[in-house]
């Protein structure tokens, strides 16, 4: 099978072995990669602070650059929510949107429902604590959100969970958000720090050694928080996890 | 001006008592998990309590007519109200012809949103709030801080400070048990004196023509049953077509709200007691021109259950007063810009986005969608700040176009790397003030993958 990798903005310039970690997962998995150059950024920073005309043509420009593939995968729940839940006001009736819509998916995602993968061969021997970032969880139901009455799942702790050695640690407060929010981390910096340092205190205190998720934007906050302050723990993305217990 | 960044970071600035404020409404959300957990279809029940308002809404004047006719036959009077004014006229009318100087009122968001104590306290009426959270912060000269819980940001200590000026309690006391002893009585002498009682409606039935109310410390019951004048004050969307509708929202409110099965008293008022008057003012206050907006429409579903507010991480760390707004949290900040978008804009900001309160809103109103739709609004209306403005209007340049990405790629590792640590981390950082920045990588990851597929083919 052939994929587009989109490659947020972000994890392009700061955390390009996130993207290469997705591209080892990938390829591990028998899947042929194309990286389209042109891409940037999906537009959400300036669609979630409101900037709606700031974002369309980035909605445009993706359309362009996605949208002769058949499949689009992404190592970000955020980002791939854009594509897929927040697109229609500026793309909706153009043609091929709808098929750019269906055939976008996170990494989890892409690899429990398409690839229909259900067990990742590796080995992980560490406490890793599961932060279900709130547009995978939420926004693409990567799991069932503790909120809902509906039977308990999680696509990417199922995932994580099939490595050998793997102890996922139990979270006080399973889903509850870090405080990154995009621009609510500078914007309402006071409540999204404190919100980050209670995540990570509920990590710490389940015994995580590690901390994944499928967003690096969150990863980032929170690790931003705990670099500052001296904790020990560290954060990594899912598909690094992935990377290093096939590698 | 200052919006709900600042305050909020007044209030987060006391660690401890933000703590306490998150996890008193924290274990207030636990409750409602476990509550709604024990109903069968609970997920099911939230589809049909939506359906149930959406129906509703659609032929409101209907349904209001025909509850005016039902109401009316069973022996009440219906007053109508356009705003907020309006309703405070009437109910202060009611009370001068009557010549009633004493009100007892039980707990109401929508007379805090006309702000109708005020209003009848100038015209000589005493007013005394009846359910204990709003007579605490009645006592203190403040207005309610959440719309189930009022004084949910006070400690037992400081309501025990609080009545021994006020009521004259013994000083150190902060016993819940002997505080809540003290405001009975309190309360009911205000009770026997009282000529007239203001209450709340939490749904009325159109079919039938009857309101009911929901408390759980059975002041609205007293208040009703011993003056002889009852005054009932809804607005448009508490109407539910039927007796069967009224089903699924008593299901649904007091587990969302405070994890109860039901509320201790669920009183259902159809006309007036013997020889008394049952008194319905309907108020649309700006809600006629919210149910005209296709975009916010579903806000009107709201039942005031308070759950969005419990279980909104922002909220729970910043505290109800940092939204500035009688309804505070994901709904009050999705409602309010209807009311006033500039003096409010700030308040679809307060939220990380997180979805939390759709999930647990039992009539499924789509909030962090809707605060998202607001955000645009004001972005739009020119309600933002020109700096953000001309930043996102930048980033946006930059990110379409290629070259401007890669030369902005450049330049920022470039600076990143060699500014000293006290200009990288200057009062500009906001980001940096408790965290530290990401790495800055020599490479992106397009550099990366050129060598990762040239090594493949070589």
């Amino acid at each position: 099978m052939k994929v587009a990798l989109f490659i947020p903005c972000y994890v392009d310039q700061l955390y390009p072995h996130v993207g290469m970690a997705t591209v080892r997962v990938l390829e591990k998995l028998g899947v042929e990669i194309v990286y389209p150059e042109e891409q940037t950024c999906c537009g959400q920073p300036m669609a979630n602070a409101g900037f709606a005309d700031d974002a369309a043509p980035l909605a445009r420009k993706f359309l362009e650059v996605f949208g002769r593939f058949e499949h689009v995968v992404c190592p970000s729940g955020s980002c791939t929510s854009m594509v897929r839940n927040h697109y229609d006001p500026y793309l909706a009736g153009a043609p091929g949107f709808e098929a750019l819509k269906q055939g976008t998916f996170e990494l989890c995602e892409f690899i429990t429902d398409v690839l229909k993968v259900a067990r990742i061969p590796g080995r992980y021997p560490l406490k890793v604590g599961l932060h279900q970032s709130c547009h995978g969880l939420r926004e693409l139901r990567l799991g069932s959100a503790s909120e809902l009455l509906v039977p308990r799942y999680s696509k990417v702790a199922s995932l994580l969970s099939s490595l050998e050695g793997i102890e996922l640690v139990p979270l006080a407060r399973p889903d509850e958000c870090c405080g990154f929010g995009g621009t609510f981390a500078v914007a309402e910096e006071a409540v999204s720090c404190m919100m980050g340092r209670d995540r990570i205190a509920d990590h710490v205190k389940a015994g995580a050694e590690v901390v994944t998720g499928t967003d690096v934007s969150c990863l980032m906050h929170m690790d931003g928080l705990a670099r500052r302050a001296g904790e020990r723990v560290r954060f990594r993305h899912v598909a690094e996890i992935l990377a290093e217990a096939m590698a | 001006m200052i919006g709900h960044a600042e305050r909020a970071a007044r209030f987060a600035a006391d660690d401890a008592r933000a703590h306490w404020h998150d996890q008193a409404l924290w274990w207030v959300r636990a409750k409602r998990d476990k509550a709604a957990s024990a109903v069968p279809d609970w997920e099911r029940l939230r589809g049909l309590a939506s359906a149930i308002k959406a129906h509703t809404q659609s032929r409101l004047a209907d349904y209001l007519e025909e509850f005016e006719r039902n109401a009316t036959a069973a022996g009440a009077r219906v007053h109508w109200a356009r705003d907020a004014e309006e309703h405070n006229a009437i109910v202060h009318r009611i009370l001068a012809d009557r010549g009633a100087t004493r009100l007892v009122k039980s707990k109401s968001m929508l007379t805090e949103e006309c702000h109708l104590n005020p209003y009848l306290e100038a015209r000589g009426i005493e007013v005394v709030d009846t359910d204990l959270g709003e007579r605490i912060v009645q006592l203190a000269h403040e207005p309610p801080s959440h719309i189930v819980l009022p004084a949910i940001h006070r400690k037992k200590e400081e309501i025990g400070e609080l009545f021994h000026h006020k009521l004259g309690t013994a000083a150190g006391l902060s016993d819940p048990k002997v505080l809540t002893e003290a405001a009975r009585g309190h309360l009911r002498e205000r009770f026997m004196r009282a000529q007239a009682g203001l209450t709340g409606v939490n749904f009325a039935v159109a079919e039938t023509g009857h309101v009911v109310v929901c408390t759980n410390e059975g002041n609205a019951d007293m208040g009703t049953s011993l003056p002889p004048i009852h005054i009932a004050c809804m607005g448009v969307e508490k109407l539910v077509p039927r007796l069967a509708d009224l089903a699924v929202f008593l299901r649904l409110l007091a587990r969302s709200a405070t994890g109860q099965p039901t509320t201790t008293y669920t009183t259902h008022f159809l006309g007036p007691l013997r020889g008394g008057e049952l008194h319905i003012v309907v108020v649309d206050n700006g809600r006629s021109r919210l149910l005209a907006d296709e975009t916010f429409r579903r806000a009107l579903h709201c039942i005031r259950c308070g759950a969005c507010m419990n279980t909104c991480p922002v909220f729970r760390r910043s505290g109800g007063y940092s939204y500035a707004y009688t309804i505070p949290g994901p709904i009050g900040s999705v409602l309010a810009p209807s009311v006033d978008p500039r003096a409010h804009a700030s308040l679809p900001f307060a939220s990380s986005l997180c979805g939390s309160c759709d999930d647990v809103c039992p009539v499924r109103i789509p909030l962090h969608d809707q605060l998202l739709a607001r955000r645009r609004d004001a972005a739009r209306a020119g309600l933002l700040s020109s700096g953000k403005r001309l930043g996102m209007r930048l980033a946006g340049m930059v990110l379409r176009s290629g070259f401007l990405y890669l030369l902005a790629s450049r330049l920022g590792k470039l600076l990143g790397r060699a500014l000293p640590r006290r200009i990288l981390y200057g009062r500009w950082n906001v980001w940096g003030r408790q965290r530290e920045l990401p790495p800055l990588p020599r490479e992106s990851f397009r550099d990366l993958y050129r060598q990762h597929r040239s090594e493949r083919r070589g």
